[in-house]
């Protein structure tokens, strides 16, 4: 086991320089000189290497990138170029928002997916099953901010429960921000609640086919206490994989999310940043983005190893 | 098996049937729009902005008074192009790459398959966010960013295949007839593993389609005067106290492309190979 988690997590390190490099190559080098773009064509030589100072452009290229990665890590990030604040600050407003909404899009997608995927599962090719698939294929169409918008229409316009474009914030009581999360967190939910519905039946049939679940029915427990203490057990293992895989994918669809409901969250910062051409922003949240999304991976592999020991043993890739 | 008997159980499956027949409408739409629209895009008037469906406008009008239905048949040329220029990146790059680790194993495994992980690091809409970074918005955005996240999936689905299928008596057989690894690869193993490479294609077509939506909405895919259905959708949620039909059309066509590009792929793996399952997500 040491040694599957020494190698797996080598590779993580691996996979998460490489992804540092790729990003910083990509928006220090690729878009030119940032401390030019900023000052036009106003300022002398000196004011320029000022700004590139101030800007941490000054130096070789490894040196800025490890000048970089080092802030990554002891979070200091820099200042924003749009409003010449620390971006740690910045990041720690905004994840206020993102963090919860991605939380409670997990939440509701798996209240929503695991009964669904069970109840299609022992229900096969029956109404059951087809009503179920058939609420799949529909949730894996719908684009998320369509959905967004309808709801927007709906549950704001129409029926105004719900009050658009405010964010009453977590100081206080936690219900009216949990509230005004609510409709955003569940139209992410609902396209990663079709996929987790048809891997949960998947995943459930799988399981049925097991000779341990026929000698746990020929020994004459009924299919409910079968289902309980055998099936749904093992059918978690692959069901929990796809959850941790989705957690990053929610993330990204944060984004649009928050801008049908424009809640000022990690997203629309990054958004913005674009649209300012503040790259260092844009270059952090990214790096951020995609960090998250490798330990996620790192986690759920070591999870499933945890789980299941033939993984460590063999290259399971 | 014949294509005689294919075609018999092709015709039986209601997924292949119902799935194909939407992709082609979508299609259609895109290649019709190239010589004829109801109305000229260009056809504005602020008299019968956001009217209703009539006999004239089948769709209604949007809010400078366009042709709703003419804008969408011209968002679905954009979704199209967007879609089979992603695939065919991913095609190109992912299959060759996916193979060749297969093929020599080793370090060139290896390497290949870190260099999906990393792209698998940055899930499409984030890479898109990094490529509109740079390049700003426009039609090449979407296409660029759905590409190199195609490039990784490919690469991945025909890599698992190729290996299983070179573990076939027939590989080994012609592997013990002392032809070539790239000999083999070409001839014994890529036609083998079209089947999967092809549902997987049918899947990412309609994340393409789902991503490009999402980046138009966000203002970083096809800019004015190029319409896309999430620029429609975009125009349409500001005006949703005056118009709150206009969500509609734009949105019912991403839907109905993706539902029937997700089922033509749910069909196709039915009826190649029933044990396959396509890599989800975007």
């Amino acid at each position: 086991m040491i040694a599957f988690l020494v190698r797996r997590s080598v590779a993580a390190l691996i996979t998460l320089t490489a992804a540092s490099i790729v990003v910083f190559l990509l928006l220090t080098v690729l878009p030119g000189d940032a401390a030019q773009l900023q000052m036009g064509t106003e300022g002398d030589a000196a004011a320029l290497a000022a700004l590139r100072e101030q800007l941490g452009l000054a130096g070789s290229l490894v040196g800025r990138y490890l000048n970089w990665v080092g802030g990554l890590l002891t979070g200091n990030l820099g200042l924003s170029a749009t409003y010449a604040t620390p971006i740690a600050g910045m990041l720690a407003d905004r994840l206020q928002i993102t963090v919860p909404l991605a939380g409670m899009a997990v939440i509701l997608s798996t209240l929503i997916a695991l009964p669904l995927g069970m109840l299609a599962a022992t229900q096969q090719n029956r109404p059951g099953d087809y009503g179920v698939m058939a609420f799949t294929q529909i949730g894996l169409a719908i684009p998320s901010f369509w959905l967004a918008i309808l709801f927007v229409l709906l549950f704001s316009i129409q029926l105004q429960w719900f009050d658009m474009g405010s964010f009453p914030g977590w100081a206080g009581s936690p219900m009216p921000a949990l509230g005004s999360l609510f409709l955003p967190a569940l139209a992410l939910a609902l396209s990663e609640a079709a996929i987790l519905a048809r891997v949960t039946r998947g995943a459930v049939l799988d399981t049925l086919r097991e000779d341990y679940v026929r000698t746990a029915r020929a020994k004459g427990l009924s299919p409910g206490a079968v289902l309980r203490q055998h099936v749904l057990r093992n059918a978690l293992i692959p069901v929990t994989t796809i959850v941790g895989l989705q957690v990053g994918f929610l993330l990204a669809g944060t984004v649009v999310v928050e801008a049908v409901f424009t809640l000022p969250g990690l997203g629309q910062l990054l958004l913005l940043s674009i649209n300012n051409r503040d790259l260092l922003v844009v270059q952090t949240i990214v790096m951020l983005g995609a960090g998250f999304v490798i330990l996620i991976n790192l986690v759920v592999d070591i999870l499933y190893a945890l789980i299941d020991p033939r993984i460590r043993r063999g290259s399971h890739r | 098996m014949t294509r005689p008997s294919h075609f018999r159980r092709a015709l039986q499956q209601r997924n292949l049937m119902i799935g194909g027949a939407l992709t082609l409408a979508t299609l259609m739409m895109a290649l019709v729009s190239l010589t004829w629209t109801p109305h000229s895009p260009l056809d504005l008037s602020p008299a019968r902005r956001l009217a209703g469906p009539s006999a004239a406008y089948w769709l209604g009008t949007d809010h400078q008074g366009r042709d709703t239905l003419t804008l969408i048949m011209i968002g679905a040329r954009n979704s199209v192009s967007v879609g089979l220029a992603a695939v065919a990146i991913g095609l190109g790059v992912g299959v060759p790459l996916g193979l060749s680790a297969a093929t020599i194993r080793g370090w060139w495994d290896e390497a290949a398959g870190r260099i999906v992980d990393v792209v698998f690091a940055f899930p499409a809409v984030l890479s898109a966010m990094l490529v509109a970074a740079i390049l700003g918005g426009g039609a090449l955005t979407p296409v660029l960013a759905i590409g190199v996240f195609n490039i990784a999936v490919f690469a991945r689905v025909s890599r698992a295949a190729a290996i299983q299928v070179s573990g076939r008596e027939y590989v080994r057989a012609a592997i013990a007839l002392g032809r070539t690894r790239t000999d083999v690869a070409l001839r014994h193993v890529l036609p083998n593993i079209a089947g999967p490479v092809v549902v997987q294609a049918t899947v990412q077509f309609a994340v393409a389609i789902l991503a490009e939506a999402a980046l138009s909405y966000l203002g970083l895919g096809a800019q004015a005067p190029n319409q896309s259905w999430g620029r429609m959708l975009k125009d349409a949620q500001s005006l949703l106290f005056l118009a709150p039909g206009q969500p509609l059309a734009p949105g019912l066509a991403i839907a109905l492309a993706v539902l029937g590009l997700n089922l033509l792929g749910d069909g196709l793996r039915d009826l190649l190979d029933p044990r396959l399952r396509p890599l989800r997500g975007a």
